[in-house]
């Protein structure tokens, strides 16, 4: 226990031994000198005229801004309608795709370690590469259009839906697996119905968010060139038509709100 | 319907439960989703031959990874990186101090209505626009560089952190707070010894998780500007240099790897 003693001999309890408590200063020194170096770095890369411009720049930005212009809304609908197409095919295509995959990640199902990590590299690969980034990648090899913005977020899809899936899996009760598999059931037998049964809640409700995800990301995957919403914002702010762009941030805004409330009342609905 | 299902369970006829309970709305869901997808198929525009054209670029691609070039734009990635890197860390830390204080104002237990308001205010904005957007309007008041992303993602960490530190607080366990309380504790030492402590851990392991989270951000919002990875990335995949894309998709994959093998280890560390 840490204890000291003061100048009668007397012992006093303390929180650390000395050893500790020196650490802990050593720790916070090192965590606060490597702040403040990287503190230094961008404060060397930055234009600090700039900055000391920004309050009014941002200033300026608000009185462009407002009023909104609302007779640019009716335009927006076919992009919102291809923003939302975006989001929920893509997820669609991305689930369909992390299915599998997280069979083949998850300890108890998969059929060998080799495709086990196979399995695992497919998913942490999708998962550090943005959707932004796929769908850069997509718009130089497909073209541009809402067929690259589909397919981003469905690659970006796989890794978070198998990621989530897997532990899922890894988590199911094995009591009735042994049952299905004391009958006499073939693999393809247990996993349809010991393994499946136990994991569609936690599947259908991690699709849904996953959705609710995605149609935040699919309204800027127009600054590429891969279709939706993201498009005309891009043209807006181009043509520096702020009083337009501030109509489509409030269009993002109430989307995104009513594709979260969506998913909440979903996912409460199924667990 | 039960009845029905088991008096065939009975003549040796068994079948499984289904998923959703009323078949009335069963069909309605189906049906509802065969329309969706006609009617969002039939809006969706491919241009066949631009693919065709696209799918040697693809191969190209693909076959960038089995050799990334690191070494012929060696000054523009490491640069690159070391932005991404100073801007996630000087982002986490900053985010998460600010979020601290709007977290404890979003939990409905422990602040009063007008401040909880305010803080849920702030939390939904932050949360509803994709950190690009968000990019958009620093850089257009800061200035390009990396100063704008760190303000960018510091904002973005707001809303992420303090969103899961008030759920953490709202579901503490009350019974240490009225015992810290009886004490005659200031509202301060409440806050320190009685919820600190309670929700220490969790709030470590999400700083962890949203500096991952940070890094992958800061690969992306290069692209309008807001320094880091992202523009260098943007510039190679443009210039159809895909061998150094593919090196800096292979540095950017390794290090959410390192980061998240290294913070399930300090996750382990603290529970």
């Amino acid at each position: 226990m840490p204890v000291s003693t003061n100048e009668q001999g007397e012992p006093i309890w303390r929180l650390r031994t000395s050893r500790a408590q020196w650490l802990g200063y050593l720790a916070w020194l090192a965590g606060i000198s490597l702040f403040l170096l990287c503190w230094k770095l961008i404060s060397d890369n930055t234009m600090w005229v700039f900055v000391e411009d920004a309050g009014r720049q941002g200033s300026d930005l608000i009185s462009r801004m407002l009023p909104p212009q609302w007779s640019y809304a009716h335009r927006l609908w076919q992009p919102m309608w291809d923003t939302l197409n975006i989001a929920t095919l893509g997820t669609l295509l991305g689930i369909a795709m992390a299915f599998p995959v997280a069979f083949l990640a998850a300890r108890n199902t998969s059929p060998h370690p080799l495709v086990r990590s196979a399995a695992l590299v497919v998913i942490v690969s999708s998962r550090s590469i943005n959707s932004l980034i796929w769908a850069m990648l997509l718009v130089t090899i497909l073209g541009p259009g809402v067929l690259a913005g589909i397919i981003a977020i469905a690659l970006r899809s796989i890794g978070f839906v198998g990621k989530l899936l897997y532990e899922a899996i890894e988590e199911i009760h094995p009591t009735p697996v042994e049952a299905i598999n004391a009958t006499g059931a073939s693999r393809m037998q247990v996993m349809s119905y010991a393994v499946l049964p136990q994991v569609m809640p936690a599947f259908a409700g991690i699709s849904v968010y996953r959705w609710d995800i995605n149609i935040r990301e699919s309204t800027v995957l127009g600054l590429v060139g891969a279709g939706g919403i993201g498009l005309q914002l891009n043209a807006a702010i181009n043509s520096l038509a702020w009083n337009q762009v501030s109509v489509i941030f409030l269009m993002i805004f109430v989307t995104v709100l009513a594709s979260e409330w969506v998913s909440a009342r979903v996912r409460r609905a199924i667990i | 319907m039960n009845a029905a299902r088991e008096r065939l369970a009975e003549q040796g006829e068994w079948r499984r439960l289904p998923l959703i309970g009323d078949a009335r709305l069963r069909w309605l869901m189906v049906i509802g989703a065969v329309l969706y997808l006609v009617l969002a198929l039939s809006t969706i525009s491919v241009n066949w031959d631009r693919v065709a054209e696209g799918m040697s670029r693809g191969l190209n691609f693909l076959a960038a990874f089995t050799q990334p070039d690191f070494i012929s734009r060696r000054g523009d990635i490491v640069n690159g990186l070391l932005e991404s890197l100073t801007m996630t860390l000087t982002s986490t830390v900053i985010g998460v101090a600010l979020a601290i204080p709007v977290g404890l104002g979003a939990a409905r237990n422990i602040s009063p209505l007008p401040v909880y308001l305010l803080c849920r205010g702030i939390i939904t904005v932050s949360r509803t626009f994709q950190e690009v957007i968000i990019a958009i309007l620093f850089v257009v008041m800061f200035g390009f560089g990396p100063l704008a992303g760190m303000i960018t993602l510091a904002f973005a960490t707001i809303g992420f952190m303090a969103k899961l530190l008030a759920e953490d607080i709202e579901d503490l366990d009350w019974r240490q707070v009225e015992a810290v309380r009886a004490t005659g504790a200031s509202w301060l030492q409440t806050m320190n010894h009685a919820v600190q402590p309670q929700v220490m851990p969790r709030l470590i392991g999400l700083s962890m998780y949203r500096l991952d989270i940070n890094f992958r951000e800061s690969a992306v919002i290069g692209i309008v500007g807001a320094g880091g990875i992202g523009a260098t990335l943007n510039t190679s995949i443009s210039r159809y240099e895909y061998d150094t894309s593919a090196a800096i998709l292979l540095i950017i994959i390794g290090i959410v790897l390192l980061s998240e093998y290294s913070s399930s280890h300090v996750r382990r560390w603290t529970q």
